[in-house]
């Protein structure tokens, strides 16, 4: 194994832009663990997949190409639900394990890394711009619908005589979701975002007594494995996308040792 | 005369085509405490959630009152669902100001320094006081409780009632509650509505709940004791 050593403006590009990825990973983690949708980052994530074999073929962003993919499988499960009386969990895995079929037969052999388990390494100035303002954007909205959001996860019958929008507020934060995992593709690649998700929130619930602390520890930790597991994947000239779950893993291991 | 505050007229409620709850027509008066009634499986749940238009219905509800506080049996509350969430987070989602949290704690006879605590840490008893406390947060005129003792221990049920007799009576209060003991309606109700999916009977406890109608709702065998505390 080689070591690189070399700072360089792209590098400083791609820990800041993943911190913002991460970050916001992180947060709306903290909230999809509440609602036991951690995996869905997961399945979400794969069926990214042909937009991402989409854009490399077509030579545009990765990141639009994972979004559009997502809106067709999330129309899709929702139209199979309606259609059939299928549970949604079976109809989630119909429609990701078809996006990973389609996604492998089109792939080129040398992308089949990239679009697995990501690459940030080439991220341009401008494309890191857009993706940390969509990171911060995605913040506030999540922000904003987090306690109408704790009360539907405590009871739905709660929030409905709470006159909050049930159907509107699952709406939004579907789609934040589909927007975290999006971004989260470029980083960790179709395979990994539900780590990106989860293993943050994880390890903040673990540190956690109380909401305020529970959601900025899991969005601290989601911008620290990122920030350090590009950097670490700089200096050791490993894949970027596992070091930061590596690094992820890391950080709840050692949050085992502390209590609330 | 009272004024009622909410009016029904022949609720029906089928769902995945079987019957749960077939022409049911009741009101229900200001600063009663209504008390729902039936054995398990009787519809007394669904009958809650049609009149807060949670489940699909025909007939008519028509409440007078708007301010209408709801606390779900608590199967329907998912407490491994929480977050880490302190007790006056949990008040705080109801957009009430640090100063009230602490009032409507005492109200309830939850200790100030509970308000720290995990709301997953809180014994059953606790919890309950906690969504009762939820329930007062925005000064409603209409509480509407499903099982609020489910889970608890025989003294820590007889807590609770007699708390929310209390709120019933300091605060002038509606309440609508659901239970299956029988007991709880001759301590505390004011009128009761007695379902088996149907309606069975419906008026003052004293009047409605003869053994007649008590074999109606639990079946043959069933009567009423009365008894008299000495001390």
């Amino acid at each position: 194994m080689s070591i690189d050593i070399s700072f360089n403006i792209q590098l400083a590009i791609a820990i800041v832009t993943s911190a913002f990825v991460g970050g916001i990973s992180g947060y709306i983690g903290s909230l999809m663990l509440t609602k036991r949708m951690s995996l869905m980052g997961g399945a979400l994530g794969h069926m990214t997949l042909p937009g991402i074999a989409l854009g490399l073929a077509y030579g545009f962003d990765v990141s639009l190409g994972a979004l559009l993919f997502l809106i067709v499988g999330i129309a899709a499960i929702w139209y199979i639900e309606i259609k059939t009386e299928l549970p949604t969990e079976s109809i989630v895995a119909i429609v990701f394990a078809t996006s990973v079929a389609v996604a492998l037969l089109f792939l080129k052999h040398e992308e089949i890394d990239i679009a697995l388990i990501g690459d940030i390494s080439k991220i341009t100035f401008t494309i890191a711009v857009v993706t940390s303002v969509i990171a911060v954007a995605i913040f506030f909205v999540v922000r904003t619908i987090l306690p109408k959001m704790i009360i539907m996860s405590i009871s739905e019958d709660l929030a409905f005589t709470e006159k909050i929008n049930v159907q509107l507020y699952k709406f939004i934060y579907l789609a934040c979701i589909a927007g975290v995992v999006a971004l989260g593709v470029r980083i960790v690649g179709g395979l990994m975002t539900a780590a990106l998700v989860a293993i943050p929130a994880c390890a903040s619930k673990n540190m956690s007594g109380s909401l305020s602390r529970y959601t900025l520890v899991s969005l601290l930790i989601g911008a620290m494995s990122c920030a350090i597991g590009v950097l670490a994947a700089h200096v050791t000239i490993l894949p970027v996308g596992p070091m930061i779950i590596i690094c992820s893993a890391i950080l709840f291991l050692i949050s085992l040792f502390f209590n609330p | 005369m009272k004024k009622n505050i909410l009016k029904v007229n022949n609720l029906s409620v089928t769902l995945e085509n079987n019957i749960i709850l077939q022409n049911i027509s009741f009101s229900v008066a200001e600063n009663e405490v209504f008390i729902v009634l039936g054995p398990n499986g009787a519809g007394k749940t669904t009958l809650l959630r049609a009149i807060l238009g949670l489940v699909p219905h025909t007939g008519t509800i028509t409440w007078a009152k708007n301010n209408i506080s709801y606390l779900p049996p608590q199967e329907l509350i998912h407490k491994q669902y929480l977050p880490p969430l302190t007790v006056q987070e949990f008040l705080a989602l109801k957009k009430i100001s640090v100063k009230k949290i602490y009032h409507i704690m005492e109200t309830v006879g939850l200790q100030k320094d509970l308000a720290d605590h995990q709301v997953d840490k809180l014994s059953t008893g606790q919890f309950q006081r906690m969504l009762i406390a939820w329930a007062l947060g925005k000064e409603p005129s209409v509480l509407v409780l499903d099982e609020p003792t489910t889970g608890i221990d025989i003294g820590g049920e007889e807590t609770i009632y007699s708390l929310l007799h209390s709120l019933w009576k300091e605060r002038n209060l509606t309440i609508i509650l659901v239970t299956h003991h029988v007991h709880v309606v001759w301590e505390h109700a004011t009128n009761v509505l007695c379902i088996n999916k149907k309606l069975l009977c419906c008026g003052k406890p004293e009047v409605v709940l003869s053994t007649e109608n008590l074999e109606k709702i639990y079946g043959a065998g069933v009567k009423m004791y009365e008894h008299r505390h000495i001390l």
